[in-house]
């Protein structure tokens, strides 16, 4: 066996999510000693080692620019221009998930340095995800993007709905991690490896042990515990529960990161790993990707609030993202489809952290005011606040000028590109046009309410959530107005073999 | 394989040590019960309530410290028999580990997770 | 053919505990099923020639893993619930998937590939010199395994400050919570 040497490790490629992680170990142990009145400088040191995460990735995406993708830890990990789109997705997230709770936190008596470091362990989770190149390694990500999360959703115990977010998730995501963990074992089983690349070898032939029935079972093993983490149907039953019960900052972040990641590994694994098996797993994320996209949407419509409207949402959104994995199947529209997906999640990313972020400024002490009706009124007593939810109303809905429009757009060109020759995928676009469509109803009720309907309307925008709501409407409008620069990017994040 | 035959023997013979005498007393001894014999010996004290009683969390604390330590043993045994074979990076990823738990030791300690509330 | 013989024991203690870890009413008593189960897996990686895995399987999860189980059990106080009648559909859906899955797992063994396997198998390359000895083990992990080696390190820590977070109540002084439920228990 030969074993890797420190070239191989190249720890250089893999920088942002090394400081990501250290930082988060270190301020782990800085935070015992700032005392409990001053927990927001943990929040600033946090963002420090969010900007040097970000510096470290603009440096690897030069050197990408350069010299194309590499291997880090040996095999296990690659530094490719997917992982590194999408860790720049994560790192903006979890800045803004910081910037949303900086008040929030104090405001609801649940301050405690924590809070930010745990965050900055989930985003180290979400970034070795992007990268992962073995499934061990995507194993591992996965819970260690998820572990923080189950206990962040019970940061406001001993609140009780807060304790039964992190509860059902914590119990639900166990499950599921228990289905990802017998996918993985029996692909193993029948590949030989769990290393992507020596499983798409063992199944094409040529591999040492060839059994593609039973790496197949494991296939649809590790997409059931991957669709958990999605919340595709019919693996979303936790979705509502926990993004309601959860405190918001938190469901804000989990529903943009903990699903990026999500597909972060559902995109890898089953674009390197089993492209031979495309017309079946092909199949089955189109069929999930239709029931994804029809109940996401159509139950959205009954709910009255906000933050259990946005879960469905959140499950709807997803739908539109597997409509892209469904396409990536097809070699020839791959790369359009995979720069599809990861734009998809950058747009999505945030127009929903804006959206809570609006959804923050209307929420009581008590945790009321989370309603739609609480919107009636806004648009005479805030209207930069009403203009802004408009906005990110548009964008989930998917009209122009909003980011949304774009996304939509760029992922149903993946889906009709594929659907030459392939009646299934483009019955599932029909269904994401018509389910489009569907979802403007419960989006625009909230405009509707915001400057038809009287009302108090009553928010309150605290400095960080003030920078955090002009940051993301900022964002949402110049994707929607001027995408091209970033949609350049996102053709760059192509999924690579391996360096 | 055979080399742990003679743990098997070890096993089989440390289970019948316990078992056969207490199964012997039980099947050749004569059984007279009454009320005090059949009550719940607890060091010649008199037993006090219920014996299934809720724990208090502390008892769970206590234990996930312990399972953190357990990890980090089952990790440390192989680093420390490899450790002249392993290149240097190797070597490092071990301290780095131990220091990694040395802080969630450090963690639970300072927020006084392992005083007995 | 004597490894057979005791695979074949050991399986059997294996099923049947997990078997009586299923059906046992008292939670208890599912954990201590649990742990013979765990021991004969613990045999069956001597049998295959990794005995730091069978360490490691006794002590972390017969050891440290099932002590944890018991205090969670006695925590909770779930050690004497009756099993839930709410669910009924439960058990007849459990048999058919686990039905479903042996089905899949039977299609899966007399596939023409793996009956192929069987019929002709693929020379099993002689075990290297101290194969599955800790120090192969060490080598293993230090070096090839190294990135999730160190996220196991991460996992470890992140769950100590999950516990501490989940379980600590910073806001006021412990104690200060009972202390009022009994003050108000009183007043009630």
């Amino acid at each position: 066996m030969n074993l890797p040497t420190l070239e191989s490790i190249n720890l250089a490629a893999s920088l942002p999510v090394l400081i990501l992680a250290g930082w988060a170990c270190l301020l782990t142990a800085i935070d015992l000693f700032i005392s409990p009145e001053r927990k927001h400088w943990t929040a600033w040191l946090a963002v420090l080692g969010l900007l040097a995460s970000g510096v470290a990735l603009g440096f690897e995406a030069v050197a990408y620019s350069q010299r194309g993708a590499v291997s880090a830890f040996g095999d296990m990990a690659v530094v490719d221009g997917f992982a590194l789109f999408l860790q720049g997705v994560f790192l903006l997230s979890a800045f803004l998930g910081i910037l949303l709770a900086l008040n929030y936190l104090p405001r609801h008596n649940i301050e405690r340095g924590e809070y930010y470091t745990l965050l900055l362990f989930t985003t180290s989770g979400m970034m070795l995800m992007a990268m992962a190149a073995d499934l061990i390694v995507v194993f591992l990500a996965l819970e260690l993007l998820s572990l923080p999360l189950y206990v962040l959703s019970g940061f406001a115990h001993p609140r009780l709905d807060s304790e039964e977010a992190a509860m059902k998730y914590f119990l639900l995501g166990a499950f599921a991690s228990g289905f990802l963990v017998y996918g993985i074992a029996l692909t193993y089983g029948g590949a030989g490896t769990t290393l992507l690349s020596g499983v798409v070898e063992a199944l094409v032939g040529g591999g040492p042990a060839p059994n593609p029935v039973l790496a197949i079972v494991g296939m649809g093993l590790i997409l059931v515990g991957l669709g958990f983490k999605v919340a595709a149907v019919p693996f979303h039953m936790w979705t509502p529960d926990v993004y309601q019960g959860a405190p918001t900052p938190v469901t804000a972040f989990m529903s943009v990161g903990a699903k990026a990641g999500g597909f972060a590994a559902l995109l890898r694994v089953f674009l390197i790993a089993f492209p031979a098996t495309g017309d079946t797993w092909g199949v089955v994320i189109a069929i999930i990707a239709a029931l994804t996209m029809i109940l996401g949407n159509v139950v959205a419509i009954s709910q009255s609030n906000v933050k259990r409207m946005l879960a469905y949402s959140s499950i709807a959104h997803a739908g539109y993202v597997l409509v892209a994995v469904a396409a990536a199947r097809y070699p020839e529209v791959e790369p359009l489809a995979v720069s599809a997906a990861v734009f998809y999640l950058l747009t999505y990313a945030v127009t929903n952290l804006g959206a809570f972020a609006i959804v923050i400024a209307l929420e009581r002490d008590d945790g009321t005011g989370v309603e739609v009706e609480d919107f009636a009124g806004l648009a005479k007593t805030r209207p930069w606040l009403a203009i802004a939810m408009t906005l990110f109303m548009l964008s989930l809905t998917g009209i122009p000028p909003s980011a949304g429009m774009v996304g939509k757009f760029f992922v149903f060109q993946a889906a009709v590109q594929a659907s030459v020759g392939d009646p299934l995928i483009l019955t599932v676009t029909i269904i994401g046009v018509l389910t489009s469509v569907i979802s403007a109803f419960y989006y625009l009720r909230i405009p509707v309410m915001m400057y038809f309907r009287d009302g108090e309307g009553q928010a309150n925008v605290q400095p960080a959530l003030g920078v955090a709501l002009a940051l993301t409407a900022l964002a949402t409008f110049l994707l929607g107005v001027v995408p091209a620069p970033f949609l350049q990017m996102a053709r760059h994040a192509l999924l690579t073999l391996a360096g | 394989m055979k080399e742990w035959t003679f743990i098997a023997i070890l096993l089989i013979v440390s289970a019948m040590l316990p078992t056969v005498p207490i199964m012997g007393g039980r099947l050749l001894g004569p059984r007279k019960p009454n009320e005090q014999k059949s009550s719940t010996y607890e060091c010649g004290v008199e037993t006090v309530g219920d014996t299934w009683v809720q724990f208090k969390v502390q008892y769970y604390i206590f234990a996930l410290v312990f399972l953190v330590f357990d990890i980090e043993l089952v990790f440390l045994y192989p680093w420390a028999v490899a450790y002249n074979r392993l290149p240097l990076f190797g070597v490092i990823a071990g301290v780095v580990f131990i220091i990694t738990l040395a802080e969630a030791l450090i963690y639970a300690w300072r927020k006084g997770a392992l005083e007995w509330l | 053919m004597p490894g057979v013989i005791l695979f074949a024991i050991l399986a059997l203690v294996a099923i049947l505990s997990a078997i009586g870890m299923l059906t046992s009413t008292n939670a208890v008593h599912a954990a201590l099923f649990l742990v013979i189960n765990l021991a004969c897996i613990a045999v069956f990686f001597l049998g295959l020639s990794a005995p730091f895995l069978a360490m490691v399987q006794v002590t972390v999860y017969a050891g440290a893993i099932m002590v944890l189980f018991l205090f969670v059990i006695m925590l909770l106080g779930a050690e004497r619930v009756p099993l839930s009648s709410r669910l009924r559909w439960q058990a007849p859906l459990a048999i058919a998937l686990v039905l479903a899955l042996l089905a899949v797992t039977l299609l899966v063994a007399f596939s023409p590939q793996v009956q192929g396997n069987l019929v002709n198998p693929r020379p099993v390359p002689p075990e290297a010199q101290g194969f599955g000895s800790p120090q192969a083990v060490g080598e293993t992990l230090f070096a090839r395994y190294l990135l999730p080696f160190q996220m196991v390190g991460l996992l470890l820590l992140v769950a100590m400050i999950g516990v501490v977070v989940l379980t600590k109540d910073e806001r006021k002084p412990t104690g200060h919570i009972s202390e009022n439920a009994q003050a108000s228990d009183r007043a009630a």
